[in-house]
């Protein structure tokens, strides 16, 4: 039942909890306190919204940063990934493999506001060995929805 | 002049589907719950693969029966999925959508007089595709009592010296109703003892909720004298592309492969190419669908029992079949009525038997949201007719 109400949930958050019991055949009550429960124990960390901000033309950039990091003894990438993060224009921390150690996402008002982030706050980091900032072009999918097309539904109206 | 036309063609009725269409074309705006074809795109690794096809100008023909590795992909899949063994050799025909196999199947097995046995409400394709092989379509009026299932009663009694072929459509466009093993063993015996042939359409096979598609041709003695119908319309929303496919004994498959190697040629190749992505790497595409159905049927069925209308619950396919007989109306009535004053589209059971009367056919490949916009008209409207 949890794993049925994160995947419904996961593309809909807004989906009401009577309905959600009637199309997994459950009742309100208990898809309530399933839901409580995930929120409870951070399974459910938010309920954020997925928003096209170009279309309503606000002034916002977001760069890719690739960091390479030295780990500390004792405390692996954890606690240079927490001084990052910390930070409130970082929208997502990751922790790599392959050829660099995190991947930083990041999101400003301005490339400058992005550029003044990398190089005053990100960069001179003591346990940071470099950074590779890329700035993101134009956003086409996020969270499994596409950003830039509508479709309409084709079909012929009545077919057996 | 004479007569251009032939005494079959023209007594076949046109599809009562086809006369509602008309009228529902003409309305602006109208919200559409009629449709029998998934409301999901071909998932885009199957698109990619008919796209790569064409650039490689694979543009060919197949073999008459089809790509090799798509029929061994068939095979290994009917094994995978309900145990039927079949020889992709010469077990296997790959047809243009399942309304061919179902038109050369007809062709290949009657003679003029046999009997053909169509258990309605149902597919519209069956009675005149049995027209038109030269067979007599003799209906079988099932029963809302029995969630239109085939009891082992209906089918005695339909059966005569003539009888040559049973349908059995399941599961069921429209009804939505499937056959589980414990509904189809009483069929076996009198289908054996009266030297019957099956033709099984399972075109729905992998949109059944919680309960697992049976084939018939799974118990023994049955695989000798059953054609399987399936195809990858519904399964895998690939309606357009126009690919189904025919498994059986290879006494009949040789001929229909006659047929077919005369009338069609081959299968469309960009679609057979497709095809073999589909069966081959679509498990979680399917799995995907048949959860996203579940959930709009569930909450499709909820609405409907909640307006006050008896509606069983449909266990295949995409369809929900209400009964709309405590109304006072007749089925293409209410729909004629919804359509004019609510602008939803629902499909007259009637256009699927004259049996279907009395109930909807509500399709259910359709977004939540489409589908709670159209049920508020609906629940409006019934209310409307109630006081």
């Amino acid at each position: 039942m949890r794993e049925q109400i994160l995947k419904a949930i996961d593309k809909n958050s807004k989906i009401s909890a009577a309905d959600l019991a009637i199309m997994l055949g459950s009742t309100e009550e208990e898809v309530k306190a399933v839901i409580k429960e995930l929120e409870d124990e951070k399974i459910i960390c938010g309920y954020p919204t997925l928003i096209n901000w170009e279309k309503i033309q606000c002034e916002r950039v977001t760069a890719l940063i690739e960091v390479k990091v030295t780990p500390q003894r004792g405390l692996g990438f954890d606690k240079i990934a927490e001084r990052i993060y910390k930070f409130d224009e970082v929208q997502s921390v990751y922790l790599m493999s392959g050829g660099f150690d995190l991947t930083v996402i990041l999101e400003g008002k301005t490339m400058r506001e992005v550029a003044n982030f990398v190089s005053e706050k990100l960069a001179p980091m003591e346990a940071i060995l470099s950074t590779a900032t890329h700035f993101v072009l134009k956003k086409y999918k996020e969270h499994g929805l596409p950003l830039v097309q509508t479709k309409t539904d084709e079909r012929m109206l009545i077919t057996p | 002049m004479r007569n251009p036309l032939s005494k079959a063609v023209m007594s076949i009725q046109p599809s009562g589907i086809r006369k509602f269409f008309d009228i529902v074309t003409e309305m602006k705006d109208a919200i559409s719950l009629g449709v029998g074809e998934p409301d999901f795109d071909t998932p885009w690794h199957i698109r990619e693969e008919g796209i790569y096809s064409l650039e490689k100008g694979r543009t060919f023909y197949t073999s008459n029966a089809g790509l090799k590795d798509l029929k061994i992909e068939i095979s290994n899949y009917l094994k995978r999925r309900f145990g039927l063994e079949y020889d992709y050799n010469n077990e296997v025909l790959v047809t243009v959508g399942g309304s061919e196999a179902i038109d050369v199947a007809l062709r290949a097995m009657l003679d003029p007089g046999d009997e053909v046995l169509i258990p309605q409400p149902c597919f519209v394709s069956y009675e005149p595709c049995t027209i038109l092989a030269g067979g007599k379509p003799v209906i079988i009026e099932l029963k809302g009592e029995n969630e239109f299932k085939l009891t082992r009663e209906q089918l005695l009694d339909a059966i005569t010296d003539k009888t040559k072929v049973l349908f059995l459509p399941y599961p069921n466009n429209p009804t939505g109703a499937i056959m589980e093993y414990e509904d189809l063993k009483p069929l076996v015996d009198i289908i054996i003892e009266k030297d019957l042939y099956v033709i099984s359409d399972e075109i729905y096979s992998e949109l059944t909720y919680g309960r697992k598609h049976v084939s018939i041709a799974s118990f023994p003695g049955m695989k000798e004298r059953t054609i399987v119908i399936n195809g990858f319309s519904k399964s895998y929303a690939m309606t357009g592309w126009r690919l189904g496919y025919a498994a059986g004994p290879s006494v009949i498959m040789a001929q229909m492969i006659k047929i077919h190697q005369f009338a069609i040629m081959c299968a469309p190749t960009t679609s057979q190419y497709a095809g073999i992505e589909a069966i081959k790497n679509g498990d979680a595409d399917v799995e995907m669908m048949r959860d996203a159905y579940d959930k709009r049927r569930r909450y499709l069925v909820h609405s409907l029992r909640n307006m006050g209308l008896e509606c069983f619950e449909p266990y295949g396919a995409f369809y929900v079949f209400p009964c709309i007989k405590s109304l006072g109306m007749t089925s293409e009535e209410f729909a004629t009525k919804l359509l004019n004053e609510e602008k939803v589209a629902v499909v007259p059971g009637t256009a699927f038997g004259n049996c279907g009367e009395g109930y909807l056919r509500i399709s259910y490949a359709y977004s939540i949201d489409n589908l709670k916009i159209a049920l508020e008209r609906i629940g409006r409207f019934v209310e409307n007719y109630r006081k």
